[in-house]
């Protein structure tokens, strides 16, 4: 493990002098559990820039990270009432003001009747909240990211599972990230370089 | 501390996938379905569902010029085929979502080797679905005054009526599997993303279809949420959708519609025929493609009890209608029922009690249950079985009206059959083409169960623990 990090590190060094901005760490495990403790350690010693990247939902890790709890169940909250209010304001309207129906001697504005469609347009509007604002919380879709230009990365969706260090963080500092990152014995630690040269 | 700490046994458990599979294995095996050339069985297929696709746009461009008139449809039976056909395909659909949905919120995790298929189903299904209404109201340009659309002139929808909400109802539970479906895709199309040469039309396909997906953990975190409220929408809205189609016939007062079992009934049959298309198709899949460790003996095992269950629930409902007919005391809604069973549609309705009732009967039979043979036939059977119900359920309350001067008997015409052939060439070829251009099997969620995916599966990570982590639990701690 060691002999690799130390290479991978050396040449993210080296690359350094080119006058590249460097845009992340990017350290890679084995295992869910050796990255997971990776992002405990990060978390513990105050970074706050920091992710995961795994090739399948990891659970304890949002612990582990000291995320807090998704806010997409407000979201979709909203989005329901607003579809049942929509439905019933658009059935009244158009049913018993715009143009009243008569059907079975029912009334114009008949409850029972209006349910399944309220139903749907609830059902409806919630799932456009979950989907469309699950894209929105994670800022996607987003085609460009620092994280794709290191090849390595594209191991993620497949078996191997990585912690980045955004160099925005207030914590992070070239080698004193490197070294922490070391000490959680990755298979690998990369300097990532954003495509566009520092000015 | 003895067996009373033993872990509690749930259906499914044990190993999901075959042991010996790891995270690049199961990467390796779904991907390479669509990386490599097709075999040469799938052109055939294909070939051979396009050209019913074919056929299929021949048959309607001939409703289209004709008119309604060209199908088999008369008076009495002003309902054929055509409505037949409609809910025969949704009902066909609703296994997708229940596997994807309904057992994902009971923590079936063996659900995961057959949800993408299934979803796939579901989607396809319901496309073939919505055709029917469609071109069944005989003007179809002028099909959008069933939407709240303003138009010239300024009428709208009548909202008391269960067609319009039909028209909500499927529309809805269409876009939302789309949806779902798409959602579960995401990380899977990211992983064929990354497997493809860089700068290939590969990689800038499914780089635009994985919307620059990342794995990050704080993605995940949304994303699952997500999927978790998905799923607990469209557990109501299955069940929604079938029993929005059976008010169509349950709100009308024609004798042997006019019941109040129908929405659970409706229900019932739809899984019921579902999951035996889910059945058949991953059969065929699981030979071609050699997923056999992923898709196991206990999977279809699985899927066979569920088919037991609501076999047998449809055929309850069968003989709970005969009871109600007989005790409710009305003699047009018996004389419904008795000619169901003797009058002249009396062929379709016992195919409909062989297919239907005594066929999964022999799932009971564990060694029943295990032979590939045998269920790939069951499940061949019950959806022949389903569609007779829906058949048997229109054309037998609607051919004998209350005057016997107008009674009558329904034929299909060449035009019925081919516009129903038809689309199952429109539902093979969207199938094929999935199969060929989509992971067909959910990458990252069998990932998710496989025993390696737990992050205390290792040996020393447990001790090292710091913070608000908790240790992890051994079993029989």
């Amino acid at each position: 493990m060691a002999n690799a990090a130390k290479e991978a590190l050396k040449r993210a060094s080296d690359s350094d002098i080119d006058g590249k901005k460097p845009a992340l760490y990017l350290a890679e495990y084995e295992t869910p559990g050796a990255c997971m403790h990776a992002a405990e350690k990060l978390r513990d010693a105050g970074y706050t820039a920091f992710d995961t990247h795994t090739p399948f939902p990891v659970h304890g890790m949002d612990r582990a990270m000291g995320l807090p709890d998704s806010k997409l169940g407000w979201i979709v909250f909203v989005c329901g009432l607003t579809g049942t209010t929509a439905a019933f304001v658009m059935i009244w309207w158009m049913n018993a003001v715009d143009y009243p129906i008569i059907i079975g001697g029912k009334p114009p504005l008949s409850i029972p009747s209006m349910i399944p469609i309220m139903f749907e347009l609830t059902v409806l509007l919630s799932a456009f909240g979950a989907v469309f604002g699950m894209f929105g919380l994670n800022k996607l879709p987003r085609h460009h990211h620092p994280l794709f230009e290191s090849e390595n990365f594209k191991k993620f969706s497949d078996d191997r599972f990585f912690v980045s260090v955004e160099a925005h963080d207030p914590k992070f500092r070239l080698d004193k990230t490197k070294e922490l990152l070391l000490g959680t014995h990755p298979a690998s630690v990369e300097l990532v370089h954003d495509e566009e040269v520092a000015t | 501390m003895g067996s009373a700490n033993l872990p509690i046994k749930e259906i499914g458990e044990g190993p999901l996938v075959r042991p010996g599979e790891t995270f690049h294995t199961v990467t390796e095996q779904v991907s390479r379905v669509t990386e490599t050339a097709a075999p040469k069985g799938w052109w055939v297929l294909f070939l051979v569902a396009l050209s019913w696709t074919g056929i299929f746009g021949v048959a309607v461009s001939w409703l289209l010029w004709q008119g309604v008139g060209a199908w088999g449809n008369n008076s009495p039976v002003y309902w054929g085929w055509d409505i037949t056909n409609f809910v025969w395909w949704i009902g066909i659909g609703h296994a997708g979502t229940l596997i994807s949905a309904v057992l994902f919120l009971f923590r079936q995790k063996w659900r995961t080797s057959i949800n993408r298929f299934s979803e796939a189903m579901t989607i396809f299904a319901v496309i073939c679905a919505l055709i029917f209404p469609g071109i069944h109201v005989g003007r179809i340009w002028i099909a959008y005054f069933m939407l709240p659309l303003p138009n010239q002139m300024s009428i709208w929808p009548n909202f008391k009526s269960p067609l319009i909400w039909d028209v909500f109802a499927v529309s809805t539970y269409f876009t939302v599997s789309l949806l779902f479906w798409f959602v579960g895709l995401v990380p899977d199309f990211a992983t064929l993303r990354d497997r493809a040469k860089n700068f290939s039309a590969r990689q800038k396909v499914y780089g635009a279809l994985a919307l620059g997906w990342h794995g990050s953990n704080r993605h995940w975190q949304n994303y699952e949420r997500a999927y978790l409220i998905l799923a607990a929408l469209s557990t109501p809205l299955v069940l929604s959708v079938h029993s929005v189609v059976s008010f169509d016939f349950a709100t009308s007062l024609v004798p042997g519609w006019h019941t109040t079992i129908f929405p659970p009934y409706f229900v019932a049959g739809a899984v019921f025929s579902g999951f035996a298309m889910v059945m058949t198709l991953i059969l065929v899949a699981r030979v071609a493609y050699g997923v056999r460790s992923i898709v196991t003996m206990k999977h279809l095992e699985l899927m066979n009890k569920i088919m037991l269950v609501t076999g047998s629930l449809v055929g309850y409902a069968y003989g709970m209608e005969f009871f109600i007919a007989w005790y409710s005391g009305s003699k047009y809604e018996l004389f419904v029922f008795i000619n169901r069973a003797t009058g002249p549609y009396a062929w379709a309705y016992w195919t409909m009690i062989a297919c239907n009732v005594i066929s999964p009967q022999l799932f009971w039979s564990k060694k029943l249950r295990t032979s590939i043979p045998l269920m790939f036939v069951i499940s061949i059977v019950i959806n022949v079985g389903m569609w007779f119900e829906r058949f048997v359920i229109i054309a037998t309350s609607l051919h004998r009206d209350f005057l016997p001067s107008s009674w009558g008997y329904f034929r299909p015409t060449v035009v019925d059959i081919c516009t129903y052939a038809g689309t199952l060439g429109v539902f093979f070829t969207f199938f094929l083409l999935f199969i060929r251009w989509v992971p067909m099997i959910a990458i990252a969620e069998i990932k998710g169960v496989l025993p390696e995916a737990d992050p205390h599966a290792g040996h020393d990570h447990d001790t090292h623990h710091e913070g608000a982590a908790e240790p992890a639990l051994a079993p029989g701690e």
